[in-house]
């Protein structure tokens, strides 16, 4: 199975991402949107981008986690080439989840590509654990 | 699945079942709503119909087709003491629109040139995808964008102010706080004003195909083998990001667990945040009018690089992602409601309505009519509506293959991608002349001319 898929949908784009662990889950979502945005095209790791994000629960972590690859975009021409690491904490007592992440990319200018993402949407939304592993839904806003 | 009451031949209704606040009411045809039956659409309508303080009825358009949260082409009004407003029933790309244009030439005169017309505009009107600064702005500007939209471009010399004149709120929603409007939305919003964006946004050189009202286009400035021009676009990252904001918001204040779907969140409208939200989507509106109005201004002087006598006007540029504050008669009583158009355009008396067609297929003009203030509080459709999954429209043909029929038809093409055009086939969306014979035939707008592309910019 490969780490991310896509369905189905009449007007947007739809996709499952999978993983052993939750951080790896993530890693595919975020992926998944990145080759929305720019296909299959190689891009360079010449810079390192944070993403610190907080939320109360994971599907809201989910969304906050995947808005920022379209606010380093939009805002700083940021174009994400890999996402070398995500950690999430369960922190005050449950009460929230953190989100750290390294990416690494280079300045959208040097590329052609041509895929804007609106916004990732909270339409039939999730985040859960199988048997297997963890997987979650997202539609995006294209 | 539920029942569809038959109510004309055009007009069906879902009744009204215990948790929903009104009926749903579709306008179709047939084939049309055998559609909307495919995916989630009438689900979707009927969902909005379970929100507090709707009015009459949960709308869905003739070209109807499955969103998020709301559908597409859904409008819904709600009272201003018991109702809610949605940031998801308005959309991401808060003021999505369509601007048309008359130029002063045939098409005979342009058949030479327009591959050339066309190649120019691509080359002057930036995409702006992740591309940076299309035009230099500081904060202060951005500021004043917000609060006075395409006033300010026309200000400093993008246009006239005849093009204000025919802009719907003549390009400028009052009431819009630029304090309402994130930092982070600002960032989005600076480098990408002027801009096109991309999936099913373009611009299109076209022409007079057939006039079915004579008067009425007359009035509009056009006649029959005048060449047009048609801009597709909205409020770009920074409309999007609003819409996000507020929907974060929203949750944390009121939650979400008790609606059938999260992306439904909403708030009070007399509520701070559901007042807030106005404010800021009232501002992202106008920088969408804004952004309209400076990518037509560049596309009169690239026009101009090539045939330096024309004359381009504006026929009118309307938004058909938004929720305004409007009065309309309820119970035969007038009341000021708050009306969610989410792909839907207002089809107000005697005002003219855009409604673009998939790729390389017609367009056209209509008028608003007293009808759609009786039955739609004054809406209609906004286009073709899409039919087919974008996965499923690439694996039909490939983007080249796309590109060479349409090239094939004597349409240029200019496009940076190939998956794009697939995805944009005009396979991949209703019939236009159908989504728009139900418009006509049930009065909410009066079909007035045809357009056909002559030359398309893919964003």
């Amino acid at each position: 199975m490969g780490k991310y898929k896509f369905l189905e949908h009449t007007a947007d784009v739809k996709f499952q991402a999978f993983g052993k662990t939750l951080d790896e889950t993530f890693i595919s979502a975020g992926n998944a949107l990145n080759e929305t945005i720019k296909d299959n095209i190689g891009v360079l790791k010449k810079e390192k981008k944070s993403i610190n994000v907080e939320n109360k629960d994971l599907e809201g972590l989910l969304y906050d986690f995947l808005e920022e690859f379209l606010f380093l975009l939009d805002a700083e021409g940021f174009l994400t080439s890999e996402i070398q690491e995500v950690k999430i904490n369960n922190d005050n007592n449950g009460e929230s989840y953190k989100l750290k992440a390294i990416i690494l990319g280079d300045k959208a200018k040097n590329y052609k590509f041509s895929n804007d993402v609106k916004a990732i949407t909270y339409s039939e939304m999730e985040v859960k654990k199988g048997k297997e592993g963890w997987i979650c839904q997202v539609v995006l806003d294209v | 699945m539920v029942e569809i009451k038959k109510i004309s031949e055009f007009e069906w209704e879902i009744q009204k079942e215990e948790d929903m606040n009104v009926p749903v009411r579709i306008f179709a045809s047939e084939k049309l709503l055998e559609l909307m039956k495919k995916d989630q659409t009438l689900e979707q309508a009927t969902n909005v119909s379970k929100l507090p303080g709707i009015q009459k009825y949960s709308f869905v358009m003739s070209d109807g087709h499955q969103g998020y949260g709301f559908s597409i082409g859904g409008v819904a009004a709600f009272d201003l003491d018991e109702g809610i407003v949605s940031p998801g029933g308005v959309g991401f790309d808060i003021n999505c629109g369509v601007r048309l244009l008359t130029t002063n030439l045939n098409k005979e005169k342009i058949l030479s040139e327009k591959k050339e017309i066309i190649h120019q505009i691509s080359r002057d009107v930036p995409k702006g995808l992740g591309k940076g600064g299309v035009i230099k702005i500081t904060e202060g500007d951005i500021k004043r964008i917000l609060e006075k939209g395409s006033k300010w471009a026309v200000e400093k010399g993008y246009g006239t102010e005849e093009d204000l004149e025919k802009t719907e709120d003549y390009g400028c929603i009052e009431n819009a706080d630029s304090s309402k409007v994130s930092e982070r939305a600002i960032k989005r919003g600076i480098p990408q004003l002027g801009s096109l964006g991309s999936g099913n946004h373009f611009l299109e050189i076209q022409e007079v195909d057939e006039v079915f009202d004579e008067d009425m286009a007359k009035k509009f400035g056009i006649e029959k083998g005048q060449v047009m021009i048609m801009i597709h676009c909205g409020s770009r990252g920074l409309g999007h990001q609003v819409a996000s904001d507020y929907i974060k918001k929203m949750g944390q204040k009121y939650g979400f667990e008790k609606l059938p779907d999260r992306q439904l969140i909403n708030a009070p409208i007399k509520s701070e945040l559901g007042q807030d939200y106005l404010k800021a989507m009232r501002g992202a509106a106008n920088f969408g009018f804004c952004n309209r109005q400076l990518i037509m201004d560049f596309t009169r002087k690239s026009f101009k690089k090539i045939i330096p006598d024309a004359e381009m006007k504006m026929v009118y540029d309307v938004c058909h992602n938004v929720a305004k504050i409007e009065k309309h008669k309820i119970d035969g009583k007038e009341k000021e409601v708050c009306v969610h158009r989410k792909g839907a355009t207002r089809a107000f008396p005697e005002q003219p309505i855009i409604l673009p067609g998939s790729m390389g297929t017609s367009s056209y003009l209509l008028v608003g009519t007293e009808k759609a203030m009786e039955l739609s509080f004054g809406s209609t459709a906004h286009g073709a509506g899409r039919v087919m999954s974008r996965t499923k429209a690439k694996k039909q043909k490939h983007g080249d293959e796309v590109r060479r029929e349409l090239e094939e038809r004597g349409i240029d093409i200019e496009s940076t991608s190939s998956k794009g055009l697939a995805e944009e086939a005009s396979y991949a969306y209703k019939d236009v002349n159908e989504v728009v014979k139900v418009s006509d035939e049930i009065g909410i707008g009066k079909v007035v001319a045809r357009l056909k592309p002559l030359s398309v910019m893919k964003g």
